[in-house]
């Protein structure tokens, strides 16, 4: 019977735990129960994962309402391995937070801060689970507003104004979805995505139908922070709590790029993304434009958080260019760019989480030869670094193999060489972070710090060690992603 | 896919950690194990058996056991089970981590079934066996490995160009007959050719080997020539080329050897001679010329082994190895001496004694394809050997003048490597049909008729006769203390002078053109930090109106492209 359910549950279970967090109050058992919820969340993941598997699409009818008029939750192989990834990484960071977030955040303020981690979490697995598009925007706004609160719980007072813009973007992005959900209401009188999916043709030539998707694409856009609609990403990612960093990077931006893929390919269909409209002439160029600027900036980033925000605008711009590119390959780098790319910055970002609960800083100048003060810290980043970079061995470089792949099919080279060229410049941020943490003496007027508490290392190294171990065993994650991305061409073909 | 065995690179490779974590005894116990348990995982690995490995898209073929490449896979085995006891009572765990790497890489590289494996094989060799001779940890060894080190990896990169172009052309990663012809055979003759020690190519070796440590110089003579042997024979049997060079390699190194001094430097030279020999029967390409050379590489690999062995022992004992520094040394080091002298017999080919039943294979094979001058060449050559290294090295060392020094003989572990190799040397001379069983073609040759052992008789006779007489006449060569440097002379003295003089012309304009290219990048990096850096418009953080902006604008954009 539990069985029957598990689409429900993923979204159901940390939503319910949530208010129970607000009664809790005290920091411990919230995050005990936080931790627990997300523990559970994840092993509904991975049966969904190998339920769809076994059986194929998954279709969960909300309140027993038969589709198109109830809502209808609909997982395939391409929403569950999203939900995964989602999971997976938080249940990663949440044992990972009680630490970080007895220094970073109040204590009387720390069961807000779990009660708004779990209905964050909520919203990414609600955005990812459902096939309704208009639900969707409901799990959006529910993400985004927890969100906002994370981000703004930052140290440092700079972190409200992140927030608050973030909040303007975000409702902004939002906003547009919604109008183009609504348009496509107006249109066809259904929400629901695979119904959407086969009355879109009909009035595929009204100019509505095409604001709509001017609408969804710039409104996702936002909510991706794909170039050059990342603006908000750098602040809200640098002055946020290393936890929420870790999470919201890990996967919200993820999630993003999972809806785009379902409005292009599943709801318009990619002969009318693709062909009718041509949005690869808009988005191929940002992306580009993305690896190559976005990268550029980060070298010089003297703020390491900071400088990893641009690094992940730089890899949206990855995963934007295979999915642009329409075809299985291109997806499929795409696909398995949003698994790969979790790990790396999840993993990253956990890393500076470390740094900073026992430098309080995660300032370059300040962590000049912290490798021998924090071995272990600093080679997990050297370890996630090389991941992001691309070296043979790691994700990173499974990602960037398919990708290349990809534009090498479809004769695209100089798109390869850019890519490659986007690589170099990965070195070189990356290579900045290294020469100051191992090649620097330590400054004189440097504080005793020592290495960060086993509570920190087991979580961030076993992100680290996953970009190892997926860099080799490449058959859950390419496989599933090939797979999810035939799903997504085949539907609509 | 393998039955029984694993991979026998692997169990070296796995053995060398093994070996590199352990100390003391259980360091040695763990040294000799190594090779032995190689030998009992070869019992599992059938002949003709291949294993393939797929990464990414492409097949390789790390493992291709045929009766080539398992021949050499046998003798390496053995090789290393005499080194290694040979090699016991050296307190240096990376030397003999060094060593055990360098022979899985060997058997690395003649089990590769295609060119990028054998390409990354090959690598390894240069880059394990350097160590060897680094491990002396002289400024001379030091110097000479980095020499070493230099060449043997620029043969590598050689041989990836050829590998390229000829996966290019033809779109087979497969290592079979390759024959001259087109660019890509010719870099990989080429690169095949460095390590072979071609002439002029060959500087590498006397250069390098003498300079090791005693065991060092056991392993070193064992593994990177005969693998190069093994790759031509593999991709170039009955190339003409090679019989010229063959030859050349026979007969130019014993002109070196005899005014030598070195004795371990000799030997180097009398390795060249040998692999002449080898190369040869690959140029001649018969199958009886094919047996000769692997039968040849066999026992060669255990009777250098031997007298190397028996010089170290020599060198470890007194300090010394010069020939003018040595001489009556038989009467405190007579085992050592004896077992010297059976290595000089072995590779001097006397009847009964190994060099014979697998030398003159080759010589006949000459004869048979009508390859007279060859043939004489290759005959004046072994008349060579017989003088250099079949005479002078015992004699310079253990008799000759008495030189005052009363060394003992060597540990008990070395005694006992030399008394194995001794002894392989002699069963082979006396009962080769095992060896012949293994060898890639069936064997129709009885070396025991008397025309074989009437003319190698006759031969080492005068020969012996030619060294006695010029000796009492004092005619021969004297031993001088000096150091004899031939084609290296070219990189060793010219090059390093022509640099010199070269960098003190251009080091001024150099100079000049770094130093406007540094301001040209220092101004670009400026610019770059101009346009994004943290200060820059795309980087600092925008107004909130002009984010909205930017979306309103790319909304407007993406609209009027959708609407056209």
């Amino acid at each position: 019977m539990i069985a029957d359910h598990l689409p429900a549950l993923q979204v159901v279970i940390p939503l319910l735990a949530a208010p129970l967090c607000v009664l809790l109050r005290w920091p411990g058992p919230a995050w005990a129960l936080a931790t627990a919820a997300s523990w559970a969340t994840f092993g509904v993941a991975v049966l969904l994962l190998i339920a769809v598997l076994e059986q194929g699409v998954l279709s969960y009818h909300l309140g027993g309402w038969e589709p198109p008029w109830g809502i209808e939750y609909r997982i395939d192989l391409a929403n569950a391995f999203v939900l995964l990834i989602v999971a997976a990484i938080s249940a990663v960071v949440l044992p990972f937070a009680r630490r970080s977030v007895a220094v970073e955040i109040p204590e009387d303020k720390a069961y807000l801060f779990y009660c708004m981690y779990l209905l964050c979490l909520t919203g990414l697995l609600g955005i990812a689970a459902t096939g309704d598009a208009f639900n969707v925007f409901v799990f959006l706004e529910i993400s985004s507003l927890s969100s906002y609160v994370l981000i703004s719980l930052g140290k440092d007072r700079r972190a409200l104004t992140a927030a608050f813009q973030y909040l303007i973007m975000g409702t902004i992005g939002a906003t547009f979805y919604l109008i183009g959900v609504g348009l496509l209401y107006a249109m066809t009188g259904t929400l629901n995505m695979v119904d959407l999916a086969q009355r879109i043709p009909a009035v595929a030539d009204t100019r509505t139908v095409q604001a709509a998707f001017a609408f969804l694409v710039i409104g996702i856009g936002v909510k991706a922070a794909a170039f050059p609609l990342h603006l908000w990403l750098p602040n809200a990612y640098c002055y946020a709590p290393s936890v929420v960093t870790a999470f919201l990077a890990a996967t919200a931006t993820k999630v993003s790029i999972y809806v785009a893929l379902r409005i292009l390919f599943t709801v318009f269909g990619p002969a009318f993304s693709f062909e009718t409209l041509e949005i690869d002439i808009v988005t191929v160029p940002f992306a580009l434009i993305a690896m190559l600027l976005a990268s550029t900036v980060a070298i010089f980033q003297t703020n390491v958080k900071r400088l990893l925000a641009y690094s992940s605008v730089a890899q949206i711009g990855y995963m934007v260019l295979g999915i642009s590119l329409g075809t299985v390959t291109g997806v499929t780098a795409g696909i398995v760019h949003l698994f790969n790319h979790a790990m790396i910055k999840g993993g990253l970002f956990l890393a500076l989480g470390c740094v900073f609960l026992t430098l309080g800083s995660v300032q370059l100048r300040d962590m000049a030869g912290l490798a021998r003060r924090m071995p272990w810290t600093m080679a997990a980043f050297v370890i996630g670094g090389l991941s992001l970079i691309g070296v043979p061995l790691t994700t990173g470089f499974i990602s960037k193999w398919v990708l290349i792949q990809a534009t090498l099919e479809k004769g695209l080279w100089y798109f390869a060489v850019l890519i490659l060229a986007s690589s170099l410049l990965a070195v070189v941020y990356v290579w900045r972070v290294v020469e100051a943490a191992y090649f620097r003496p330590v400054p004189e007027s440097a504080a005793e710090v020592s290495e960060a508490p086993l509570a920190l290392l087991v979580p961030t190294w076993l992100l680290i060690l996953a970009n190892v171990y997926f860099g080799v065993d490449t058959s859950l994650t390419l496989g599933v992603a090939r797979r999810a991305a035939e799903t997504l061409l085949g539907a609509a073909a | 896919m393998m039955t029984a065995s694993v991979h026998p690179a692997l169990i070296f490779f796995l053995g060398a950690l093994v070996v590199a974590l352990l100390r003391g005894k259980a360091q040695s116990v763990a040294l000799v194990l190594v090779p032995v348990a190689g030998a009992l995982n070869l019992l599992g690995l059938a002949e003709g058996e291949v294993a393939r490995l797929t990464i990414f898209d492409y097949t390789l073929t790390p493992l291709r056991a045929d009766r080539l490449a398992l021949l050499f896979t046998y003798v390496f085995h053995l090789a290393t089970f005499i080194g290694v006891i040979f090699a016991l009572n050296v307190r240096d765990t990376g030397q003999h981590v060094a060593a055990l790497l360098y022979a899985g890489s060997a058997l690395g590289a003649v089990l590769a079934g295609d060119l990028i494996t054998l390409f990354i094989f090959w690598e390894l060799l240069a880059v394990t066996s350097v160590f060897l001779i680094w491990a002396r940890r002289t400024p001379r060894a030091i110097a000479a490995g980095f020499r070493y080190l230099i060449i043997q990896v620029g043969s590598g990169l050689v041989l990836l160009a050829g590998v390229l172009v000829h996966v290019h052309q033809t779109g087979s990663f497969a290592f079979e007959f390759i024959g001259l012809d087109g660019l890509a055979s010719w870099l990989i003759f080429l690169a095949f050719g460095v390590k072979c020690a071609f002439p002029f190519l060959h500087n590498w070796l006397t250069d390098a080997y003498p300079e090791a440590t005693p065991s060092g110089t056991v392993f070193l003579s064992a593994f990177t020539t005969k693998v190069a042997v093994y790759a031509l024979a593999r991709g170039f049997p009955g190339t003409e080329l090679l019989l010229y060079i063959g030859a050349a390699m026979t007969a130019f190194p014993i002109f070196f050897a005899v005014i030598e001094n070195d004795l371990r430097r000799v030997l180097s030279y009398s390795i060249i001679n040998q692999v002449g020999f080898m190369v040869t029967g690959i140029g001649i390409g018969t199958e009886m010329a094919l047996n000769g050379t692997t039968s040849h590489a066999f026992a060669h690999i255990i009777y250098k082994a031997l007298l190397l062995m028996s010089t170290g022992s020599v060198l470890l004992m007194t300090g010394r190895i010069n020939g003018s520094d040595l001489g009556g040394l038989y009467k405190t080091m007579p085992f050592t001496a004896g077992f010297c002298i059976v290595g000089a017999a072995s590779i001097s080919a006397f009847p009964l004694f190994s060099g014979f039943v697998a030398k003159s294979m080759v010589m006949t094979a000459a004869l048979e394809e009508g390859h007279g001058w060859i043939w004489l060449v290759l005959l004046f050559a072994s008349a060579g050997v017989f003088h250099h290294a079949g005479i002078k090295v015992p004699f310079f060392a253990f008799f000759a003048h008495d030189s005052g020094l009363r060394a003992k003989e060597p540990p008990l572990n070395m005694l006992v490597a030399m008394g194995l190799a001794a002894f392989l040397c002699v069963f082979i001379g006396v009962y080769p049909w095992p060896l012949y069983d293994l060898l890639p073609f069936p064997v129709e040759y009885h070396p025991f008729d008397s025309t074989h052992v009437v003319a190698q008789t006759q031969l080492l006779f005068f020969s012996a006769l030619a060294f006695t007489w010029l000796k009492l006449t004092g005619l021969y060569p004297p031993e001088l203390p000096s150091v004899n440097i031939d084609v290296e002379w070219l990189y060793r003295r010219a090059a390093p002078r022509l640099i010199t003089g070269l960098i003190g012309f251009i080091a001024p304009i150099d100079l000049a053109f770094r130093r406007i290219a540094l301001v040209r990048v220092e101004r670009a990096i400026d610019g770059i930090f101009w346009v994004h850096g943290p200060r820059s418009r795309i980087a600092r953080t925008w107004e909130t109106g002009s984010k909205i902006l930017t979306v309103v604008l790319l909304f407007v954009i993406v609209l009027v492209l959708t609407y056209l």
